[in-house]
């Protein structure tokens, strides 16, 4: 039974983690209906900025998650007027595609510089024993900077005028411009804003696992699944979305073999999109 | 229209023609083509087996060549990186073959590539010795080219098992281990043995090669009280499984894992390493006395002096690959394929390695008979982490540090 | 107009024999080896065609056609001592049937929502199969050398694997025209222009994307039973894998999509392409970079692909280059 409680708890951290992740995402479909398949690519950076930042640098990675996050920006500006303005009107394939060709060249980039080969923060924080089992420190603390950040971002979206913008446009792009919303810078913002979560999200991912320049599909998968769960275009549902994958992958592995658990997340991912492609949490779900 | 026609088959022509360039080696050279993993999960092993034939085509070049009716013959390498992808070995080894014109071929490193890699020399009726490819199975397919260096799957855990029975016979097991196609042969073996020898099995369960978060895996072990844990896979998820039993404060007397701790480069987990025992397929400290080749301590000098850092059982194997190889094609007198096959079939030689002898029944084809493993543990020896030998009796250099922690 | 008069027969007629007679007259197995890539490139991207360029579906899981047609094939091949022909025929069938399933499901999705289902299909299946003991786990099937021997042995079997992948790659390529002109293949591009125009039309857009979502499953899942049987192991990872997929579209992309000649020719060059880079140690490294700036170019610049261009450049070409 502790086991149980255990490795839901966990999961539950790990959630948080992904769904940092997946708000980056979601951000980015909300705003402007485009699927960001640059985010593994990203996610990856996000791991090596971490370490490159500590292993080389030196000092603590939740610090480096800041500069990460602020190159994570940058790189979102870049990928987002080199490949994702000019096919915004277009239909979905070419920005699929056009996103997809910039994740090429960056995993490709990332291969040659670093091979595939095993990368390994050596770090690790005291944790706390219970009944026998230990939750490290990484995962907590990686759990509270995940929910800071998306604390964060929910108060940037609320309660500033740049975030009520990226909502306004979100909601309906043309009468938002006939509000005066300059709509191709704030889609700029709000596409490089994604792109820095995922960074964040990768940066933090690094201080749990050893990582290498491929890992960031596994997670933009997980990411999916994490959106799906909460509803495409939703940043707060994705955080639920989150944290109820996690608890689902806690919540089975005591009881069956961990290599089912792909299997039951990706049945369960394609069933719920079927079934309620707004996601689980919206009012009045309809196709 | 005519023109277009003979405009796109000449087109055609030129792109196909262009990929296709033969390389043709000089009369008195013996082409040898593998895959090595530069990059990818597996380079670590792989590359410290890349070491081991460099090694070997060195001194042997240095020396005159391979020695055939009195010519000698300079020994060539061919190789490309695989990236430790299955669906890169075959269409290498076929362009090994069909384009770089190779005499021989060595394995890529670990049961699941050479699996991949075998059937091609099979289909081209090319000898082919493996080195880092334990899984039984595939030679039980019907090859008649492939020979194994390793000791097979079933050999790995059998001493730890018998160790452990002896040391605390009530201990409890947990088998973890990769879902590879070795790490499960090693496993179910494992399985069957603690059976005979009736000691408790309170968890088995494979993970992905990739897995990166032991967490879920670490937790089922301490939830199922677990004394011992037996099992890993490769490198990567070995250390990354170490540290996570380390940092969760797993509470076990025990842990034998495959592969990842004989690397020198396992020390670097420092004290999450203490206590962790490793199957070897070779050790520096072995007194084997060769009939040929090196001895034991000549080949690990020559390579701690050649790469600065302590030749593990990979590099071994690859250094053996091509010796019994070399001896081979010497007793041939030519490179015949099937006089090499035959010269390869009757090999039963001890060298620096060990002890080398090939299944020639055509249901085990070229399944290692001959070798002993040794079961190697990582202990501390005035603040320093050593890897000690603690089985066979025969050639242990310490005793078996148990309970660990 | 009689069908031999039709430019397009010629050009696949033309094609699959010299992909047969190159290799095949002097019995170069290097070239052999790079054709029969190749051909399986083509395979997928024509195959492909007709969901993303004719239907204007966007399939990133198809490889899950050439996985799942890959493990039925040495199924049946292995563990029953099926033939190879009849064994890749009934695994078409089978995938064929499932996609029919699939794609009742999934085609209710559009746009974006679609394309995530395809994904998650073929994650699921290849988590699946990781699972299934029948079909060895994660660790896949091993071919027995014994199962070449009906074929002549091995050195023989591969040469009768090859011939046998080019008339699926002629299959593929006539099926694509075919289609193309037919009415059915009218309906398909209606649904791509406007799907709730082409309703109303008297299209039944549920039905046809379903068939053609079966229809593009076939050839791709026999090529699969043909590739796993010649290589000899089937594993899980290497039969779903998704950048095999991408490198579909992306093939389909730089030929032009909707267009016959298109996926062919963009499969050709993507795929020479591919292996020229594959063996450069330099180049390997880059190999997905140069695709990606290929790719983004084409998609920003040139969403026509090369047959689209020239087709612009030069409209009489348009009527040879379907």
């Amino acid at each position: 039974m502790f086991g149980v409680i255990a490795s839901m708890v966990d999961g539950l951290l790990l959630g948080a983690v992904y769904g940092l992740a997946a708000i980056g995402l979601t951000l980015i479909w909300g705003v402007m209906n485009i699927i960001n398949l640059t985010h593994g690519a990203l996610i990856a950076l996000g791991m090596f900025g971490v370490y490159f930042l500590t292993a080389r640098v030196g000092g603590s990675p939740y610090v480096a998650l800041l500069p990460v996050a602020v190159l994570g920006f940058v790189a979102g500006l870049a990928i987002y007027g080199l490949s994702v303005h000019r096919v915004i009107a277009r239909p979905p394939l070419m920005s699929l595609l056009s996103t997809f060709a910039v994740n090429m060249v960056i995993i490709g980039a990332g291969t040659a510089f670093w091979s595939t080969s095993i990368y390994n923060l050596p770090f690790s924080v005291p944790g706390i024993t219970w009944q026998g089992f230990t939750f490290t420190g990484a995962h907590m603390l990686a759990a509270a900077v995940a929910v800071v950040v998306a604390g964060a971002l929910y108060l940037f979206m609320r309660h500033t005028r740049l975030g009520k913008a990226i909502r306004a446009v979100a909601n309906n792009r043309q009468a938002a411009e006939l509000m005066g919303i300059p709509s191709g810078r704030i889609l700029a913002v709000a596409f490089a804003l994604g792109v820095a979560l995922a960074a964040v999200a990768g940066g933090l991912i690094a201080t749990l696992f050893p990582f290498t320049v491929l890992s960031g599909s596994g997670y933009q998968l997980k990411s999916f699944v994490v959106t799906v769960l909460g509803g495409l275009g939703n940043p707060a549902g994705a955080l639920v979305g989150g944290l109820l994958l996690g608890l689902i992958e806690g919540g089975v592995t005591p009881f069956i073999a961990v290599s089912w658990t792909p299997v039951i997340e990706f049945v369960l991912f394609v069933l719920i999109l079927i079934a309620f492609p707004k996601g689980l949490f919206a009012r009045g779900a309809a196709r | 229209m005519k023109r277009l026609w003979t405009a796109l088959a000449f087109a055609i022509i030129a792109l196909v023609g262009g990929g296709t360039r033969q390389t043709v080696a000089a009369a008195d050279t013996i082409t040898i083509g593998f895959t090595v993993s530069e990059t990818g999960a597996l380079n670590v092993d792989s590359l410290a087996q890349l070491h081991g034939f460099e090694l070997w085509r060195d001194q042997v070049n240095a020396a005159g060549g391979i020695k055939v009716g009195g010519k000698g013959y300079q020994i060539r390498f061919v190789s490309y990186d695989d990236q430790s992808r299955p669906d890169r070995v075959q269409q290498l080894y076929s362009r090994l073959i069909t384009q770089d014109n190779a005499d021989f071929l060595f394995s890529p490193y670990s049961s699941n590539l050479v699996a991949t890699a075998a059937i091609i020399s099979e289909q081209y009726g090319k000898v082919m010795l493996t080195t880092g490819a334990a899984e039984e199975k595939t030679y039980q397919l019907g090859n008649k080219y492939l020979f194994q260096l390793y000791s097979p799957a079933k050999d790995y855990l059998a001493a730890a098992m018998d160790l452990m029975k002896k040391k605390d016979p009530t201990a409890k097991v947990a088998l973890v281990y990769s879902d590879d196609g070795f790490s499960k042969a090693v496993a179910a073996a494992a399985k069957a043995r603690a059976k005979e020898l009736s000691q408790e099995v309170v968890m088995d369960e494979a993970y992905a090669p990739s897995t990166t978060d032991f967490g879920p895996i670490i937790n089922k072990m301490i939830g199922a009280h677990a004394d011992v844990m037996i099992g890993g896979g490769h490198y990567p998820d070995g250390t990354t499984l170490a540290r996570q039993m380390f940092d969760q404060k797993a509470p076990m007397k025990f842990v034998c894992m495959l592969v990842a701790p004989d690397s020198p480069q396992f020390a670097s987990l420092g004290d999450a390493a203490v206590g962790l025992a490793v199957p070897s397929q070779w050790e520096p400290s072995v007194t084997y006395k060769p009939q040929f080749g090196p001895d034991p301590a000549t080949f690990g000098r020559d390579f701690q002096a050649k790469y600065g850092i302590e030749a593990g059982y990979h590099a071994a194997g690859g250094y053996a690959a091509g010796l019994i190889l070399q001896q081979a094609i010497a007793k041939a007198g030519g490179l015949d394929q099937e006089k090499v096959t035959a010269a390869l079939n009757a090999t039963d030689a001890t060298i620096f390695y060990g002890h080398v002898k090939f299944a020639t029944d055509p249901q085990n084809h070229g399944l290692q008979l001959g070798h002993d493993m040794v079961l190697a543990q990582w202990q501390k020896k005035n603040g320093q982490l050593v890897k000690e030998v603690v089985w066979p009796d025969a050639a242990k250099t310490a005793d078996l540090l148990y309970p660990m922690r | 107009m009689s069908l031999l008069r039709q430019p397009m027969l010629w050009l696949i007629l033309g094609a699959m024999a010299l992909f047969a007679g190159l290799p095949g007259f002097g019995g170069d197995v290097a070239l052999r080896e790079g054709l029969f890539l190749t051909a399986i490139a083509i395979i997928l991207a024509s195959n492909l065609n007709l969901m993303i360029g004719y239907t204007g579906y966007v399939n990133f899981g198809n490889i899950v056609f050439f996985g799942l047609g890959g493990y039925f094939g040495v199924w049946l091949t292995t563990m029953h001592g099926w033939p190879l022909v009849p064994a890749a025929i009934v695994a078409a069938i089978l995938v064929s049937t499932i996609a029919l399933f699939f794609g009742l499901g999934i085609l209710r999705l559009r746009g974006s929502y679609f394309t995530l289902a395809t994904i998650g299909i073929n994650e699921a299946v290849r988590a699946l199969v990781s699972n299934i003991d029948a079909w060895g786990g994660s660790t896949g099937m091993y071919l027995s050398v014994s199962v070449y021997q009906p074929l002549g042995g091995p050195r023989q079997a591969l040469w009768i694997v090859y011939f046998l992948v080019i008339g699926i790659m002629g299959a593929s390529l006539f099926l694509s025209w075919f289609i193309r002109r037919s009415k059915f293949g009218l309906g398909l591009f209606a649904i791509r222009e406007d799907e709730d125009a082409a309703s109303v039309l008297g299209v039944h857009p549920a039905l046809y994307k379903s068939v053609i979502y079966s229809v593009s499953g076939f050839l791709p899942a026999m090529a699969g039973a043909l590739f796993f049987f010649k290589n000899g192991v089937i594993q899980p990872d290497q039969a779903f894998d998704l950048t095999m997929s991408t490198e579909a579209i992306v093939m389909l992309m730089l030929g032009g999509q909707g267009s016959v000649t298109g996926a062919a020719v963009g499969a050709f060059l993507y795929d020479q392409l591919r292996s020229t880079l594959l063996t450069s140690s330099m180049f390997s490294q880059f190999q997905l970079v140069i695709a990606g700036i290929l790719l983004l170019l084409i998609v920003l610049f040139v969403p026509g692909g090369l047959i689209g261009w020239i087709g612009e450049r030069w409209p009489r070409l348009r009527r040879v280059l379907e």
